[in-house]
C-alpha cells in the first residue's frame, strides 16, 4: 500500500494513474496471474487425462471382480488400495484420502498464519508456519511412498501382451509401472499418473522451500523489521493453490 | 491487550470470530471430502455419481478460493480478471472430449 496520499483528480478516472485500481500490491497481483496461468497448465493435464481415458474402453464388469489389463481403463479405487506397513492389503483410496486430509489441514494452518500476519503477531505466524511446513513435508513423504509402491507394483503383477521398447511384441508378467508398460492398465494410465501427480508434487516441493523461507524469515524478524507480513500472504496464495489443484486431482484421478 | 514490539509494530489481539470462521471452513472441506469418499463406495459408478463428484469438487474449490485465498474480498476487476479467463476451459473440455471419443471410435 502506498504511504503517500495522492489527490485523485476526478477527470483522470480510476485507470488514469496515481492510484491503485486493483487495490493489491504488485507482488500479490503477479502471484494471482501466475496462479491463473498455472490453473491452465493443470486443467490442460486433467482434461488430457479425460480425453485419453474416453479414447479407451471402460472396464465393463462388476467393480469387485476387477482384473487389471492393458485392454481397458482401470477402476482407480481398485488400483490405489495400498497403505504403508500392511503388505498386500486392500484398503481402497484410504491412503490418498489421508493425503487429502493432510494437505487441507496444512492449508488451514497456512490461512491461520496469514491471519496472524495481518495482526503483526510474530509468535503466531512462526507457530502456524511451522505446522504448515510439517504438513507439506508429510504430504511429500506420503507421495514418495505412493510412487514407490506404484512403480514396484503388487506381488501378483499382471499377465500382459504389449510392444516393448525394442518394438517386439512380448507376453509376460509385468510388475509395477514405467513409461512403457504397467500392470494396472494401458500405458497412458501410468504416464498420466507420473505426469499429473509428479507435476503437482513438484509444485508442493517448491511450496515447501518457500514455506521454509517464510518460516525462517518470520522467525528471525525480517518481516517485523519490514513492517508488514505480506510475504506470508503471497506464499499463502501459492500454498492454497497447491491444495486447490490436489482437490481436483483427487476427484478426477482417484474418485472418477 | 494490544502490545508493541521493539519496532513499534502494533500486535493486534486475536479475533476469535475470524479464527472460528477459518476452522468452520476447514470442517466443511473435510466433511465434503469424507462424503465424496463414502459415495465412492456406496453408489453405483456412472455418470450420475461423476456429476455429484464434480459438483462437490467445485464447492470445495469455491471455499478454498473465496475463504482461504480471499478472492471474494478483492475488488471486482481483480476478481473477474481471474475468473473470466477460465471460460476458455469450457472450450478445451468440449474439444478434447470430442477428440477422445472420436479416437475411441476409430481405434475400437
Amino acid at each position: 500500500m502506498s504511504s503517500t496520499a495522492i489527490e485523485i483528480q476526478s477527470k483522470r478516472g480510476v485507470w488514469g494513474g496515481g492510484n491503485e485500481p486493483l487495490k493489491a500490491s504488485y507482488g500479490k497481483l503477479m502471484m494471482w496471474f501466475f496462479l491463473l496461468s498455472d490453473i491452465f497448465t493443470f486443467t490442460a493435464f486433467l482434461i488430457t487425462y479425460g480425453a485419453i481415458r474416453v479414447s479407451y474402453p471402460a472396464y465393463g464388469g462388476e467393480a469387485a471382480d476387477f482384473v487389471s489389463s492393458n485392454e481397458y481403463w482401470p477402476i482407480p479405487e481398485m488400483i490405489f488400495d495400498a497403505v504403508p506397513l500392511v503388505h498386500g492389503g486392500h484398503f481402497p483410496l484410504v491412503f490418498v484420502g489421508l493425503m487429502t486430509f493432510i494437505l487441507i489441514l496444512s492449508s488451514v494452518t497456512m490461512v491461520l498464519a496469514v491471519e496472524a500476519g495481518h495482526r503483526n503477531d510474530k509468535k503466531d505466524v512462526v507457530k502456524w508456519m511451522l505446522w504448515t511446513l510439517l504438513g507439506g513435508i508429510t504430504f511429500l513423504s506420503c507421495q514418495a511412498w505412493e510412487w514407490t509402491h506404484f512403480i514396484h507394483g503388487t506381488d501378483e503383477g499382471a499377465m500382459l501382451t504389449y510392444v516393448n521398447s525394442l518394438g517386439n511384441v512380448v507376453s509376460e508378467t509385468v510388475y509395477g509401472a514405467n513409461l512403457i508398460v504397467n500392470e494396472y492398465g494401458p500405458a497412458p494410465f501410468a504416464q498420466l499418473f507420473f505426469f499429473i501427480t509428479g507435476f503437482h508434487g513438484f509444485h508442493v516441493t517448491i511450496g515447501v522451500f518457500l514455506l521454509f523461507l517464510a518460516f525462517y524469515q518470520a522467525a528471525v524478524g525480517v518481516y517485523e523489521n519490514r513492517g508488514h507480513y505480506e510475504m506470508i500472504e503471497k506464499i499463502g496464495l501459492y500454498w492454497h493453490f497447491v491444495d486447490l489443484v490436489w482437490v481436483f486431482v483427487f476427484t478426477f484421478f482417484y474418485l472418477i | 491487550m494490544a502490545q508493541e514490539n521493539k519496532n513499534g509494530l502494533e500486535v493486534i489481539p486475536r479475533d476469535s470470530a475470524k479464527i472460528k470462521k477459518i476452522w468452520m471452513t476447514a470442517l466443511i472441506l473435510l466433511v465434503v471430502t469424507a462424503v465424496e469418499f463414502l459415495l465412492a463406495f456406496t453408489m453405483e459408478r456412472g455418470m450420475f455419481l461423476y456429476i455429484i463428484f464434480i459438483v462437490l469438487t467445485i464447492v470445495k474449490a469455491k471455499y478454498i478460493m473465496m475463504e482461504f485465498m480471499h478472492l471474494g474480498d478483492e475488488v471486482k476487476p481483480l476478481f473477474y480478471s481471474i475468473i473470466v479467463p477460465l471460460i476458455f476451459l469450457i472450450w478445451l473440455i468440449i474439444a478434447l472430449f470430442k477428440e477422445g471419443s472420436d479416437i475411441f471410435l476409430m481405434r475400437w
